[in-house]
């Protein structure tokens, strides 16, 4: 079974894999931001229980980071590998003819959205991995108050048009990489259902929507900030 | 019509290679592409110069020998056919033409447009067979029945005439498509269940020794194939190596 | 008595083969590895004997000119493969092959050969079946079967229209598993120029690597030759741009007889000349015949009124068409066999019929076979009172599934819809059924040179059914020749290696580099297709569809002349220590010039018309069958067999009498 993932079929759905597993992730992350948009108290409670149950922290946060790294590093050694194989390019190419540039260039999505997470995690991530285990905080609250302090952090990251415009170009990037990648995984699978209409569908639908979300948030805390 | 082509030529494996311009003149739009081409290689000789070398043979459609990347298309700019069978009523008068080899790290040029596909011969020969040897006395044709709908579906796998145009399209230059349709045709067949762990796995593993890259699902090769081999051979060529491995 | 042994065994024709197997000398298991066997050609025989010989342990080296065994030319062959297997229960049987075949073949075939290829021709079918070709199948699972030219049963197996492709894929499939056994060296891009004998035998050849140019020796105990057919002497034939008769006539030049050149197979539905660029002709299935109806018109007027455009065929009334094949034939009318089809439309061009701008075209129309099915599917799907509009688009729904393929490549290359205006279709050569003459054995007159599939002569007479070419490929190669081969390798059994480094080898090579040299450094004026295109003019013109006394000395004369011109004036630029395709094809060209004398000679001497071979000297003068072909059974029942002298005009004409003793001889008759 090793020797599967080492075939160049097996990285392939090794990509398909942490991909699924990524797709998954995001529709959880979305499920519980855009719970901000309407209850800031839902929204502090999912980020509180998310924040500290043992469970989500300690098994399910290190298996997604691998999974994010994972996914990348074999994502770089995938293209790596695939312009080996290329040699001496064209003198003319029109790739045009023969499939969409989105498909052709997601090397190219996938470094933006790589960009973004590095400032997702400056943002987000490295401040409460700060707050909670190297300062000790669990509570979640804002200091010397009783408030949690989810929502109000949310609000502040986006009153900042530069960063509220950096996230939404990242997310249009991630909208590109879903179009492509969702189809892509089911056939690196060995699914022919990405190749079908319905599937397709669903699979449109699924790129817009997410990124559009965590758009629509990302703005809407911006205009309604205070 | 008059035409400029621009055209990769180089002398053998060594040469470093270069695009050359030249002019052909009064091109009917009923030959074929290849028939131009004699114009170009009649006047070159004529002239004193070397002729371009080009892979070529049955000129039907059927032998898998020609393989020209014609502005920036395996095979150029119409859909379903191979070099030989695209009729120069596709072009304009006055157009510029370029015309590339087959490339891949895999096929590397002998010279010319002439490239060499010896590892689509290997992958084959690691496994792209039923082991039955030749008696006579095999079981009746008849004693095997299979049904029409995988009959016809091994035969539209087993259609690939093994050009190329497959990898020289693919970003990744990958083989996928091609070794995909083989295994899929036994796949397919009751005939070829007793071997395909084998076959999937030892296809594969001489695909990826080969240097072919990886697929990544653009779906370029399902467009620019002569013979319109599915994209779902891939798929299957996954799921067969999946289900060899977790046997 | 003649020179010529045919080693028919005795007995009645329905035991020889099965008898004779059980007779010849084996060799054994331990024993076949010390045997080396080179195989010249990869096709379905080529390839299928490769495979096979190199199953039954002999080390087996085989070569092509192509990139891949695969491409051979066997691979264009579109419409099916004849076996006896009598699936359809309508009273098929190995006698009615054998007959069918020999009376297609116009009597002038060796029976017992024809025998053994019907007898074994069901196991073909049970071979590929085993090996995974994906034939055609109905709903029930089993073989389907498609009925073809000439014949009263349903016996030809298909894979859709690629059936050629498919089986050679299948032999290359069974090569490919021994090149990974080691048994199997195979030599792609490679071509052979030479075979090497000594003391009599033949022991190997000599080769060219056509990417470095290098000349190579190799040696073998018994070398099988298996190039295919010379359909290119023509320069335009449906054959590959490669496809050549080096082999064949490098061993003709060696001593292995030459028999009936002047047997060719004129197809007659082939898409038509455009120019005189036109470098290869595509054939469009026989199958189409079923369905398609052949026309030129009436008068003169309307063909001029359409060659200038000023007319489209359509445009045309029944009462003005002249449906001249259902005219002269109305017995078999479009389905007359292929030759007579031919030559029926080779008359109405000669008249000026002809509908395309060549003056070479006639209609192949498929209107009222869409208007028939049109109305049939109307009423199996209770369409009352159909429109004319309806009828047609369910028509050309049922002409689509039968012919989809042919008809999408049709329009690819005239560009013109061929459901909306009927085809232009002209013969063209397409299949040689003479060639090297070989025994029962399929020995050459060589001691240890094998000769099999098209590149023989053996087993199609003077015309080959449909369907019967990928037959007899594969009966040779997987069925007789493994067999044959081990009767003359017994003795060979202690011989061990063969040196290439005597002085047989040393001249052969000296012989190739000379020539190529002679190539290199001739600074003539004129390229290679200067001179085959005119060979192939005077051979159409003189040595085509039909033939007379005057033209064909007129074309022996003129070849010869052609010939002297380009040993003078060919140029060939480039170098030979490299990839140089104008060399190659100068080699070929300088062997088909020789060819094509020798051919006319022979169609001289044959003073007779039948199969594919017609003479105008030779018809009916009176009767039902005024005009038609007449064979001459009393002077003429015999094979030729020509040995070289030199010159083709000096070569001697052995004959192998033809015996029928199982079939009477009888005139053909499609009226």
């Amino acid at each position: 079974m090793s020797g599967f993932f080492k075939s160049s079929i097996g990285r392939k759905v090794a990509m398909a894999l942490s991909a699924f597993f990524l797709m998954f992730f995001l529709i959880i992350h979305l499920a519980v931001n855009i719970t901000s948009l309407f209850s800031v108290e839902l929204f502090n409670q999912l980020s509180h229980f998310m924040g500290t149950n043992p469970l989500v922290q300690l098994a399910l946060q290190p298996v997604l980071i691998f999974g994010v790294v994972f996914h990348f590093v074999m994502g770089f050694i995938l293209e790596i590998k695939n312009r080996k194989a290329i040699g001496i390019s064209y003198a003319k190419n029109n790739g045009a003819a023969n499939s969409t540039w989105i498909s052709r260039n997601m090397i190219y999505s996938g470094l933006v959205i790589l960009a973004f997470l590095v400032l997702h995690f400056i943002d987000f991530w490295f401040p409460e991995m700060k707050l909670k285990y190297i300062e000790g905080d669990m509570t979640g609250v804002i200091a010397g108050t009783q408030e949690f302090r989810y929502f109000e952090e949310l609000q502040h990251k986006f009153l900042s048009p530069i960063r509220v415009g950096a996230y939404v170009l990242a997310f249009i990037f991630l909208a590109l990489h879903l179009l492509h990648g969702f189809t892509s995984a089911f056939q690196s699978m060995g699914s022919t259902a990405g190749r079908k209409k319905a599937l397709q569908t669903f699979g449109k639908i699924y790129a817009y929507a997410i990124p559009l979300g965590f758009i629509i948030i990302a703005v809407w805390h911006h205009f309604n900030h205070l | 019509m008059n035409l400029t082509l621009k055209i990769w030529r180089q002398k053998d494996s060594n040469a470093k290679g270069q695009m050359v311009d030249y002019k052909v003149n009064d091109i009917s739009e009923h030959m074929s592409f290849l028939e131009m081409m004699d114009v170009l290689n009649e006047q070159l000789i004529n002239s004193g110069e070397e002729p371009v070398a080009f892979d070529h043979d049955c000129r039907e459609g059927i032998c898998g020998m020609c393989s020209m990347y014609i502005n920036g298309e395996a095979h150029g700019p119409d859909r379903g056919v191979t070099t030989c069978q695209l009729h120069m009523r596709m072009f304009k008068d006055g157009d510029t033409i370029t015309i590339e080899p087959f490339r891949a790290k895999a096929f590397p040029v002998i010279k010319d447009l002439v490239v060499d596909r010896t590892a689509f011969e290997r992958i084959q020969q690691a496994g792209g067979y039923i082991s039955v040897n030749t008696s006579g006395n095999t079981q009746d044709a008849n004693a095997i029945p299979i049904s029409k709908h995988a009959a016809d579906e091994a035969m539209d796998a087993a259609t690939c005439i093994g050009c190329g145009a497959c990898v020289a399209t693919c970003k990744n230059s990958s083989a996928m498509l091609f070794v995909g349709a083989k295994v899929s045709q036994y796949a397919l067949l009751p005939q070829g269940q007793i071997e395909a762990a084998d076959r999937v796995r030892n296809m594969v593993a001489q695909m990826d020794a080969e240097g072919f890259g990886n697929c990544t699902n653009t779906g370029a090769c399902e467009v620019e194939c002569p013979k319109g081999i599915s994209l779902d051979n891939i798929a299957r060529m996954n799921r067969e190596l999946m289900k060899a491995n977790l046997k | 008595m003649s020179v010529l042994n045919s080693k028919v065994p005795k007995g009645p024709i329905k035991d020889k083969w099965t008898t004779y197997k059980d007779k010849i000398n084996l060799v054994n298991p331990a024993n076949k590895r010390h045997i080396d066997i080179i195989v010249v050609g990869t096709g379905l025989a080529g390839g299928s004997a490769a495979a096979t010989l190199a199953e039954l342990g002999y080390n087996v080296k085989a070569f092509c000119y192509q990139d891949s065994p695969r491409r051979a030319h066997s691979i264009a062959a579109q419409g099916g493969i004849n076996a006896a297997k009598n699936y359809q229960g309508d009273g098929d049987s190995t006698y009615r092959l054998f007959y069918d075949t020999v009376k297609g073949g116009d009597y002038r075939s060796r029976e017992a050969n024809v025998y053994r290829l019907a007898e074994v021709s069901a196991n073909i079918i049970d071979q590929c079946v085993a090996q995974g070709v994906p034939f055609a199948r109905d709903y029930g699972g089993l073989l389907d079967n498609r009925s073809f030219g000439g014949v009263l049963v349903s016996r030809t197996f298909y894979a859709k229209g690629q059936t050629g492709q498919q089986l050679l894929l299948g032999a290359y499939s069974a090569m490919n598993r021994q090149i990974a056994r080691g048994k199997i060296q195979m030599y792609n891009r490679h071509e052979m120029l030479d075979v090497v004998k000594v003391d009599g035998k033949a022991r190997g050849i000599i080769a060219r690597d056509l990417i470095t140019g290098k000349i190579e020796r190799h040696s073998a105990h018994a070398v099988v030759i298996a190039s295919g057919g010379y359909g290119n002497v023509y320069f335009l034939s449906t054959n590959a741009m490669g496809s050549n008769a080096t082999a064949a006539w490098k061993i003709h030049k060696k001593g292995a007889f030459f028999a009936n050149p002047c047997y060719t197979q004129i197809h007659p539905t082939c898409i038509p000349r455009s120019g005189d660029y036109q470098s290869k002709l595509t054939l469009m299935s026989e199958s189409l015949r079923n369905d398609g109806r052949i026309w030129v018109p009436k008068n003169m007027d309307d063909v001029m009124a359409i060659r200038e455009g000023r007319k489209k065929p359509t445009d045309l009334s029944e009462d003005e068409r002249d449906y001249y094949l259902e005219r002269r034939y109305p017995a078999f009318g479009n389905l007359v066999p292929r030759d007579v089809a031919s030559r029926a439309a080779k008359e109405r061009c000669d008249a000026g019929y002809g509908v395309n701008a060549t003056g070479e075209a006639v209609y192949l129309d498929f209107a009222s076979a869409i208007e028939r099915y049109g109305k049939e599917q109307a009423k199996l799907n209770h369409i009352e009172n159909p429109t004319k509009e309806k009828i047609t688009e369910l028509g050309e729904g049922i002409i689509e599934a039968k012919y989809g393929n042919l008809f999408q490549m049709y329009e690819k290359i005239v560009d013109e819809n061929p459901y909306k205006t009927p085809m232009m279709i002209y013969p063209a050569t397409h299949y040689t059924m003479g060639g090297v003459w070989v025994d029962y054995n399929l020995m050459t007159t060589v001691d240890g040179l094998y000769c099999i599939g098209e590149a023989n002569f053996s087993d199609h007479g003077a015309n080959r059914l449909g369907a019967s070419a990928l037959m007899q490929g594969l009966a040779d190669g997987y069925f007789v020749l493994p067999y044959t081969i081990g009767d003359y390798l017994s003795n060979d059994i202690r011989t061990g290696p063969i040196s290439t480094e005597t002085k047989e080898f040393e001249d052969a090579e000296k012989e190739v580099t000379d020539r190529i040299n002679f190539f290199m450094n001739n600074n003539g004026t004129k390229s290679v297709d200067y001179f085959h295109k005119r060979l192939g003019k005077v051979m159409w013109d003189k040595v085509g569809m039909a033939r007379n006394e005057k033209g064909l000395k007129e074309a022996m004369a003129e070849i010869k002349q052609i010939r002297e011109e380009f040993w003078k004036d060919v140029k060939v630029p480039g170098n030979a220590n490299e990839m140089n395709p104008e060399l190659e094809k100068a080699g070929r060209v300088a062997d088909f010039l020789e060819l094509g004398e020798l051919f006319a000679k022979d169609a001289l001497i044959r003073n007779e018309s039948c199969g594919g071979h017609f003479r105008e000297e030779s018809v009916e003068l009176e009767g039902e069958q005024k005009g038609e072909a007449k064979r001459n059974d009393k002077d003429f029942a015999f094979v030729s067999a020509w040995e070289y002298k030199g010159e083709p005009a000096d070569a001697v004409l052995h004959k192998e009498e033809l015996e029928f003793k199982d079939i009477e001889l009888k005139q053909r008759s499609y009226k």
